[in-house]
């Protein structure tokens, strides 16, 4: 039997690196997918409003592993084989756009309405609007909550192992079934899961103290 | 698509539903306490009390649900303590969700105003009645739609137990969906179970708030109007 060791601990270490590499693809597209939405969210036009909400609202209220089953078992079961990293990182994104919607929808919404009716004065159409008044405020007031995000995304990426790719966890677990040493492995684990998430949440904090005291004076 | 293959199983479905219910709220009442606890722990006692509890926060805040689970159940058993998988899930889910509650509850004691515990002690109340009257209260009362969502995602989370083989909801799909080989089918149908029931504890958890907190819709509308203002 193999004792875990340095190479398991490596191991662990370099599957790491694809938690990571999820987390970023997800991040990205479902910052696309969730810029779109929270835009739409916001739209002049009912329909789109009401499609937008419906949309964040039933993605949020289902958990991310029947998402990622619906992708892998449900879509190759009709007919569209996805390998699992895309799979992953398809239904990782989905569950980011509509938290990412959301947090956007607040901080667009929390930009104040005079931004709109000053640029709209100006002649400005509604994208120059977006593009050059109120997006590169919302931003600044998006920043905290988006990278409180961004934690959880690392954390939801867990869960990818059960479509058989190998993250950190699944490298955690490959390891434990060779050794059965659960407790160092997945304390490891955990440490560095901790090592990822910890400074994102404490910078996140502090961008949100930078913020308050920038927007009290 | 056939799904009459999925729905026909429909009493192992309502099985899974009736569990997953079931961790939910016993998970939800324990973190509850055991947050409210530690809340009052870090008040009350010395600053290494605050310490300690902001260290489990941060710890299990930032650590995945899933790792805390595989801790519990395959670690903990290699120091001797051994137990099945819906204990595990419970202990796992509670101290998680008591985490995030400790969290959320700082926050509500955080928008106390000092001059209402000034007030409280002048009117000869002691320390631990104005913890509880003059702080505990009304902080709950105003962090209540926090807690609400993550009391929501708590039961969303728990869909990840079916990893230690509890047959609830998630666990009673993929049973269905190795019976009947309808993959597609059954998925959907249990997400929007998963769906139903989120926007029904949403509701309840809205109700409940109305109704242990009367004070709650007022306190929200005078901050809407403080926001406002």
């Amino acid at each position: 039997m193999t004792t875990f060791g340095w190479p398991e601990a490596y191991f662990i270490l370099r599957a790491a690196s694809w938690t990571l590499a999820l987390t970023a693809i997800a991040f990205v597209i479902g910052s696309l997918i969730g810029g779109v939405f929270a835009i739409m969210r916001l739209s002049r036009i009912k329909l789109l409003r009401r499609f937008a909400a419906g949309y964040i609202l039933v993605v949020q209220s289902i958990p991310v592993l029947m998402v990622l089953f619906m992708s892998y078992y449900g879509l190759s079961a009709a007919g569209v084989e996805l390998p699992p990293f895309l799979a992953a990182s398809a239904s990782l994104a989905v569950y980011a756009s509509a938290y990412l919607a959301e947090i956007w929808r607040g901080s667009i919404e929390s930009v104040p309405r005079q931004q709109w009716e000053a640029s709209a004065s100006l002649a400005l159409t509604t994208s120059q609007q977006y593009r050059y008044i109120i997006l590169p405020q919302a931003l600044r007031i998006s920043l905290p909550p988006t990278v409180g995000f961004l934690v959880q995304l690392v954390k939801n990426t867990s869960i990818v192992q059960v479509v058989g790719f190998v993250d950190l966890m699944r490298a955690g677990m490959l390891v434990n079934n060779a050794t059965y040493q659960a407790f160092q492995i997945f304390t490891l684990v955990a440490a560095i899961y901790f090592a990822i998430c910890f400074p994102l949440s404490r910078l996140s904090r502090h961008l949100e103290k930078v913020m308050n005291a920038s927007r009290s004076h | 698509m056939l799904f009459q293959d999925v729905v026909s199983r429909w009493p192992m479905i309502l099985n899974g539903v009736m569990l997953t219910i079931g961790l939910s709220f016993v998970a939800i009442g324990l973190g509850i306490v055991l947050a409210t606890l530690m809340s009052a722990w870090r008040s009350l006692a010395g600053a290494w009390a605050g310490y300690i509890v902001d260290a489990y926060v941060e710890l299990m805040r930032n650590t995945p649900f899933l790792v805390q689970l595989f801790m519990i159940f395959f670690g903990l058993p290699q120091i001797g303590i051994r137990m099945n998988g819906l204990e595990a899930s419970l202990l796992a889910m509670t101290l998680n969700l008591a985490a995030y509650a400790t969290e959320i509850i700082r926050a509500g004691v955080d928008s106390i105003h000092k001059s209402q515990v000034e007030a409280g002690l002048a009117l000869a109340l002691s320390r631990r009645q104005v913890f509880q009257y003059v702080i505990l209260q009304p902080a709950f009362a105003r962090v209540w739609p926090a807690l609400s969502s993550q009391f929501v995602l708590m039961m969303l989370a728990s869909s990840i137990c079916s990893f230690v083989s509890v047959q609830e909801l998630s666990g009673t799909a993929a049973i269905i969906e190795a019976d009947t080989f309808r993959s597609f089918e059954t998925y959907i149908v249990v997400t929007v179970v998963y769906l139903l029931l989120a926007l029904t504890l949403k509701l309840f958890l809205n109700w409940l708030g109305h109704k242990i907190f009367p004070q709650v819709s007022g306190l929200a509308r005078l901050d809407a109007k403080a926001e406002a203002a």
